[in-house]
Parts: structure tokens; sequence; C-alpha cells
């Protein structure tokens, strides 16, 4: 079945993946998500009844070390990386 | 001067430490090349002649007294623009890093630098690795060194066509969907994508990180596995890293494929593939079959299905990872917003290129709320399925056989604007990923363009050995492989 993605889903999309778009972004987009899930509508044909989802290949579970500091205070050179930084602080504008 | 850029990485060390050259002879004739060469074909973002003259001093230096011994000691090297470089621009071919200098270096550069390697520079590629062509650098496109018309594939393109237009001896690129194996193959060059979890991930900037690899493109299967040795290690700071005892991957460089099983599958020698790249592909099976290998047909299932699985999963991981990007710490901030949630917006929209939004759209969608089962989730199943053909299909064979892309490099222009017929390209590489598995491509011929196509040999988890010892034999039948031009 072909997918239709509508307006007030590629609103929610827009929130949830921070971007700002404009009218002619949003119809692409649309065009695009709707043309991508078709195609990844054929996973339906597949039984995974069952299946354990596989998010990593190997049994790797968490890996845990010491909490302990090996690295230097750096915050300096990072800071140099900020569009704008005051007293150490990374500067943005206001939030309300 | 032309004579050292035909030298191999290993040869070139070779002849450094033998004091018939040094390690800043290398360094010069690399960056003669690259001014001759550079204009036309743009293969990297950034140059650092002067940095790299001074460490090849200094490697020169201690390669005198003895203190650098190693097999790539006094190389000069070029570094994929996705792993962070201490003190040198590392954009990953996007506006929103366009001003990022990164205070550390990823641990796979560190380990080249212990090694002697020079790094002169950061290459091309597709912004955060997202393309098949290194058409969506925010830099520029890329040029094949073969034929200026053509792309040179993605999204390693930058480094790979470096290496193929000796404007390095060896590359680092990266691999989440076959981005170091296909831009090889459409450059001629050998390119490695090891089992996950092999080189430490610590500083590569990442996109689908249970996909990322890091991993060489070289001139020949020797530099190779010497790279692959150099930068396999288990590194605490990258959580997914392995512990592995058999990273002496130079042992494998051995010219026999006798009684080695070969599977071809059925599936990628069917509908879509070039028959001039099926063609030299299956000549290249022979030639492995006239050596001792057994070649034998069969059906490896779930093979269209690895796409929509993949990009399902590598969007999601995408979405989450590049949430970082928001004009906050490093990078890219727009100068219009007033406020902070329309500065994070503004940013990342005028930050990032067309395809990283595409991207990061849909792995928004399928992980959201009402969609994460009938998506995200299937697509981790659907993995495991995958997982589990190719666990069987190994249960048989040593290795499996098959081409890298079903056709030769593209002409420039020519991919973008259909996402979904760029992404049917990537058909052959992807599952390797999905499933964590090591791939190498290795040049096996030309079509009639002139333009190279790739073998590609798919092993277990763990059997790089396995690939290197049949791709160094290959190499061996095949004889000489270049451009002859160059």
């Amino acid at each position: 079945m072909a997918n239709v993605i509508s307006d007030e889903t590629i609103e929610y999309v827009g929130i949830l993946a921070k971007l700002a778009l404009s009218d002619e972004e949003k119809e692409q987009a649309k065009k695009d998500m709707a043309d991508m899930l078709d195609y990844i509508d054929q996973l339906g044909e597949l039984d995974t009844e069952g299946v354990e989802p596989m998010s990593h290949i190997f049994d790797t579970c968490n890996v845990f070390r010491e909490d302990v500091v090996t690295n230097g205070d750096d915050s300096e050179n990072m800071l140099k990386n900020a569009p704008e930084e005051k007293d150490g602080m990374y500067l943005v504008p206001r939030t309300f | 001067m032309n004579d050292i850029l035909k030298l191999t990485a290993v040869e070139l060390s070779t002849k450094i430490k033998a004091g018939e050259l040094t390690a800043v002879d290398a360094v010069e004739a690399v960056f003669a090349q690259i001014a001759e060469k550079e204009e036309d074909l743009h293969c990297y973002v950034t140059l650092d002649k002067e940095g790299a003259l001074a460490q090849a001093k200094e490697v020169q230096e201690r390669i005198e007294k003895g203190e650098l011994t190693g097999p790539l000691a006094g190389v000069p090297v070029a570094i994929k623009d996705n792993m962070c470089t201490e003190g040198m621009l590392t954009t990953c071919s996007s506006k929103i890093l366009g001003n990022f200098i990164p205070t550390y270096s990823s641990e796979a550069v560190l380990n080249l630098q212990k090694a002697g390697a020079v790094v002169i520079g950061k290459t091309n590629m597709d912004e955060f690795a997202m393309g098949s062509t290194t058409e969506t650098s925010a830099y520029g496109a890329t040029k094949n060194p073969w034929n200026t018309e053509h792309v040179p594939g993605g999204s390693s393109g930058g480094s790979a066509a470096a290496v193929a237009a000796d404007e390095c001896f060896f590359a680092l690129g990266s691999d989440t969907g076959g981005s170091i194996r296909q831009p090889a193959s459409y450059c001629g060059v050998v390119g490695m994508k090891p089992t996950y979890g092999t080189v430490s991930r610590y500083g590569l900037i990442a996109y689908g990180s249970s996909l990322d690899q890091i991993g060489p493109l070289a001139k020949d299967v020797t530099d190779c596995a010497t790279i692959l040795e150099a930068i396999a290690s288990y590194d605490e700071k990258d959580s997914t890293s392995q512990k592995r005892e058999d990273t002496d991957f130079t042992k494998a460089l051995v010219n026999d494929v006798k009684g080695m099983r070969i599977g071809i599958p059925k599936d990628y020698f069917s509908e879509g593939l070039d028959p001039e790249v099926k063609e030299k592909v299956l000549a290249a099976a022979n030639l492995l079959k006239e050596k001792g290998a057994i070649i034998e047909e069969f059906d490896l299932a779930l093979v269209k299905y690895a796409i929509p699985t993949y990009y399902t999963i590598a969007d999601a991981e995408a979405s989450s990872n590049l949430e970082r990007f928001d004009g906050v710490k490093y990078g890219y901030r727009t100068e219009s917003a007033e406020e902070l949630h329309a500065m994070y917006k503004q940013t990342r929209s005028e930050g990032f290129g067309a395809e990283v939004k595409r991207r990061i759209m849909l792995g928004s969608f399928v992980l959201s709320s009402g969609y994460y089962d009938a998506y995200y989730l299937k697509a981790l199943k659907v993995k495991a399925l995958i997982k589990k053909a190719f666990d069987e299909a190994f249960a048989k064979y040593d290795m499996i056989l098959g081409p890298v892309a079903p056709t030769t490099a593209p002409k420039l222009g020519q991919s973008l604007s259909d996402p979904i017929k760029m992404y049917l390209g990537d058909i052959y590489t992807i599952s390797v990923n999905l499933a964590g598995l090591p791939g190498i491509s290795v040049p096996c011929g030309t079509d009639a363009q002139g333009l190279p196509i790739g073998l590609q040999l798919i092993g277990d988890c763990f059997a790089e050995k396995k690939l290197i010892q049949a791709a160094y034999t290959y190499e061996q039948a095949r004889g000489k492989f270049g451009r002859e031009d160059a």
C-alpha cells in the first residue's frame, strides 16, 4: 500500500529532527519519506514472529570501567570551538 | 620524483629505512603530485604541507635512531575527514562542522602515528558519510582519477581517489554500508572493512554506530593487511571494541588457496548486475578455482531485504547521533535566531545538506512513538535473520565471493536525484555491515569504458586472514593492475 505522509506528520518529524523546513522542503520530504516507507514496507513480507531483535551482533552487554578520570582538563581548548563562550561556559541565546 | 610515487607504502618504508630515501622526500613527492592533480580531482578538504614536513622530519630522525622500525614508518597517509585529528580541521564534509578543530585524535590515527606514518591531510567524503558518490559533500565533488567525468564512489571517495591518483600512499576510510569497498572498486584500489569492533571507533564522528568501521584504502593487498595490522587495537574508549589476539594480519599474505571453499550467491549475479561486471568477477572466481579453490554456487537468503533493513537502522542511528550538532559546543551556529530552540532548528537547517536532512527525518520517524515497532524493531528482527543466513553460509564456505557494486562508477550528476535508485547500488555491500562481517574489495579488471571493476570477498566475523590470503593469491595470479597513463 502506498504511504501518504500528512502535513501533520511532517510537522511532527520536523520537531523530532529539530529542523526548520521551508514549504518546498516539506513537500519534497513528504514525497521522499513516502517513497522510502513504501520501499521499507517490503520487510512486511517476512515472518519475524518470535525473532529476537538484534541490536548488537556480538553477545557484548554493558561494558563497564572504573569511574576514574584519566584525561586532563582540556576545557580551555574545547571552548575554542564554541560559537560563543563566556567565563569558561558555553553561551547560548535566551532560552524562553 | 615519479618513481617514488609508484612505490607501495611498504616498499616506500623499506627504502626509507634502508637510507635510499627520506620521509621528507616522500612528503615532497606527494605534495608535488597534489599540486599537479588536485585541481582536477579535489580529493582533499584540508591539506597540511607544513605540518606534514615537520612530522616527516621528526619521523626521519626516529628512523635513523632506530626507534621506528615498522613497515609504515615514514609513509604519507590521508585521513577521511570524519576522523578527528588534533589541531587539524575535521569537517565531515559538512557546513555544520566547517570550523571544527578537534582537541584530540581518533585512536586509528594515533595508531598510525605511533607506527610512524605521516598525516598529510583530510579527504573529501559524502556529508557525514551519507552517500555513494562523494557528491553530497558541502565542499564540492571529488572526481574519479580514471575518468574525471565520473564519480569516485563514496562515501570515502576522496580517500579512494587520493590513493588511485598517487596523492598519498594509503588512506583511511570508514565503511557503514560499503563506503570503503565501493569507492575502492570504482577507483581501482584495494579497500577493506574489518569485522565490527576490530578498529576503535573512538574519534570517528558517528553515522550508524552499530555499522561503522574504519579500514584501509591501499595500493595492494600487502599494504592493506599491513595497515589493518597497525590500526587494529582493543580500546577501552570504544565500548564495542573487541579483544582480538589474531591481528597479525600480514601473516596471512600467503599465495595459496588450495582447498578453500568459496561460495557464490546466485542472487548476487542476477537482475541488475552489469554484464561486464559479472563477466570480470566470474573470471576472477575462475582464476581462484585454477589456483585450487573450490567454487560453488548457493542460495544466500534475504538479499533484497538488506537495503530496506539497512536504511531503517542506519537512519535511526543517524538521527540520534547527529542530535549533537546544535550550534552550542562546536561548529556552525546560525546568526538569525534570537531564542535557543529556534537557534537549534535554524543552525541544523542551514548546516546540514539535503541527504543528511532526508536521513535524519526518516530516522526520527521510524523511531517515533507509534512507528517504532513497525519499522525500527522490525528491521532489527530482519537483521537477525540476515545474520543467520550468513551464519549458515559460513558453515559451508570459508568465504563468499561477489561483485562490490552492480555497475562501474556512474557519471557525475546522475545519482542524487533518485535516492532509492542510488541506495540500490549498495545491494552487495550493506548486508556485510548489518552482520558485522569483514569484506575486501580488490580490482579485477575494467569495463569497455576503461573504468575499474572490483571483486568482493566476504568472510565470517574475525576471518580477515582468510580474506587477505585469498585476495593476495588472486592479486598474484592477476598480475599488475593500474592506469596505463599513470
